[in-house]
């Protein structure tokens, strides 16, 4: 059986100029939004490798700022981000830096700070406009390349015996099916964080429910993004 | 049932159901999704849709890019076509399929909306060829969905044997395989056989092979929108060859074949890294110097 679907040849459907700096770029910046779970007052963005160097030719700033906005890949507005998020009255930095060896070349770590929360994701547009998340706050994640294909959720928790096994029974009684997952703590008895890749999507009833059990800091979901 | 790798497979399949490519991959497509035949269909009219207006934005409003490289050739050559049509060497079509490739180049690399088919820096190829054979034939919308299915048939072989990927096989995985996706298309297009597609598809694919990615700055721009246009003229002609009856002497799965394994023996430097090639030459040096561009050699 192929793994392609006819429209992954004819398409995607996009706003130019590059499927990696721009479409990528916007996956990234909804993907940074959706974890951060609203509108941030204030973004900013490291940019680094090839998006440091070539991100201006590409619009590949503006296409980050857009995703942080919820826009799509095709959204005619990608052109307009800059003056769409003044209008708004978010505040944007772009720098361009070096996020250390073992980074794709196309990597940009995305600050978002809201009154005074703040939470940061460092990822890379892969190639094709696909992404790949690689850090969320401390912890180093990995999703693959198979980031934004399936329905995530991102849960923060205690590193304490028995929290994963509930999480997937959680799971599992909801009639979902887990397609992968994989867990990453910062330190002994600290906090972990673990990622559930699924085959549907979870109801934000059940998420919100998650949320209030005891070790469980917090529930995020990511949606396919398109 | 109508599973299908490659374009052998693909032929048979048509072969035994009596019926055409781009039906076989309608119904591959029904069977792997969970949807109908006519979302399906209506899913790919509306990337025509998408497909055409990327051609009329740069024909009716055409844009200079960031970068300032492209945004001034289908200007000029709608100027040229509505003035100067008799002084042309190629037909009318072939210059058509060019313009309204460039037209899309141009629109892509202004920031607006394409269908990245098979990819953003090759989405010129296939609409330039598709729409100006259109019209020139006056076929139905129909036809050109379905040119558009057994194109995406091609390239979804592609994908499996090979790559369309510049970073991975160079330029010609991704306009060498829009020429010979664009080529099967435009031959079913103007009823030959599925044979004959398979043949435009390989004489169109071999004319590019080697081809290397050296985009100035990195971006997809030079050589990219008017290495389209041009690329657009090739579907065409393959496509006549094929209709003549000539065929390729090395079946088209062999040249996707031979297409990877070229894209692995070409240097990084010729894949999308703007480190060799055009992307090197003095004026592209100049160019992204003024545009404050620093290429990292990781080589
Ligand atoms: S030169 Fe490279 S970026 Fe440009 S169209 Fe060819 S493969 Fe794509």
């Amino acid at each position: 059986m192929s793994n392609y679907s006819v429209f992954d040849i004819a398409g995607p459907i996009m706003t130019g100029p590059s499927s990696s700096h721009t479409a990528g770029a916007v996956k990234l910046g909804q993907m940074a939004r959706a974890l951060f779970d609203s509108t941030p007052d204030e973004v900013q963005y490291l940019l680094h490798g090839s998006f440091g160097t070539v991100y201006k030719g590409h619009a590949t700033d503006r296409a980050l700022l857009a995703g942080v906005m919820k826009m799509y890949t095709s959204d005619a507005r990608i052109k307009d981000a800059f003056n769409i998020a003044d209008e708004k009255g978010i505040k944007y930095k772009f720098t361009v830096g070096d996020l250390g060896l073992g980074y794709h070349p196309n990597s940009v770590k995305i600050t978002l700070k809201k009154g005074n929360r703040k939470m940061s994701m460092t990822g890379s547009s892969t190639g094709g406009g696909n992404v790949n998340i690689s850090q969320i706050d401390d912890f180093n994640v990995d999703f693959k390349g198979i980031a934004g294909k399936y329905f995530t959720i991102v849960i923060s928790h205690k590193n304490q015996v028995g929290i994963l096994s509930y999480i997937t029974t959680f799971i599992s009684e909801r009639g979902i099916n887990i397609a992968n997952m994989q867990s990453s703590r910062v330190a002994e008895g600290g906090k972990a964080l673990t990622i559930a890749n699924l085959d549907t999507a979870v109801g934000l009833p059940d998420i919100l429910e998650l949320e209030k059990l005891p070790g469980i800091h917090f529930v995020r979901s990511l949606t396919k993004v398109t | 049932m109508y599973d299908f790798t490659t374009c052998e497979k693909l032929l048979k399949l048509a072969q035994k159901h009596d019926t055409s490519l781009s039906e076989i991959v309608i119904r591959y497509e029904c069977a792997i999704s969970d949807n109908s035949r006519n979302k399906i269909i209506d899913e790919m009219k509306n990337r025509a849709k998408v497909m055409k207006n990327a051609i009329n934005k740069s024909m009716k409003d055409p844009e200079i890019s960031v970068s300032g490289m492209t945004g001034e050739s289908t200007k000029r050559m709608k100027k040229f076509f509505s003035r100067k049509k008799k002084n042309l060497l190629l037909s009318e079509v072939s210059y058509k399929a060019m313009m309204y490739a460039i037209a899309t180049g141009e629109t892509n690399a202004s920031m607006g909306c394409i269908v990245a088919f098979p990819t953003a820096g090759a989405s010129g190829v296939i609409p330039g060829a598709f729409f100006a054979t259109q019209e020139k034939l006056k076929c139905s919308d129909k036809k050109l969905i379905e040119a558009m299915f057994t194109a995406s048939g091609i390239g979804l072989t592609i994908a499996e044997n090979a790559t369309l990927a510049g970073s991975k096989g160079g330029c010609q995985a991704e306009i060498g395989s829009a020429v010979a996706m664009a080529a099967a298309g435009l031959t079913e297009m103007r009823g030959g056989t599925p044979e004959q597609c398979m043949h435009a598809a390989a004489l169109g694919l071999k004319n590019l092979l080697g081809l290397t990615c050296d985009p100035v700055g990195g971006m997809v721009e030079v050589p990219c929108v008017k290495r389209g246009g041009l690329a657009a003229t090739f579907a065409i002609s393959a496509s006549d060859l094929a209709m003549s009856g000539v065929e390729s002497f090395i079946p088209i799965d062999e040249v996707i074949d031979a297409m990877g394994k070229i894209g692995r023996l070409l240097s990084p430097k010729l894949r999308e890294t703007a480190l060799g090639g055009l992307a090197v030459s003095k004026t592209a040096m100049k160019t992204t110097k003024k545009l404050g561009i620093k290429i990292v050699n990781n080589f």
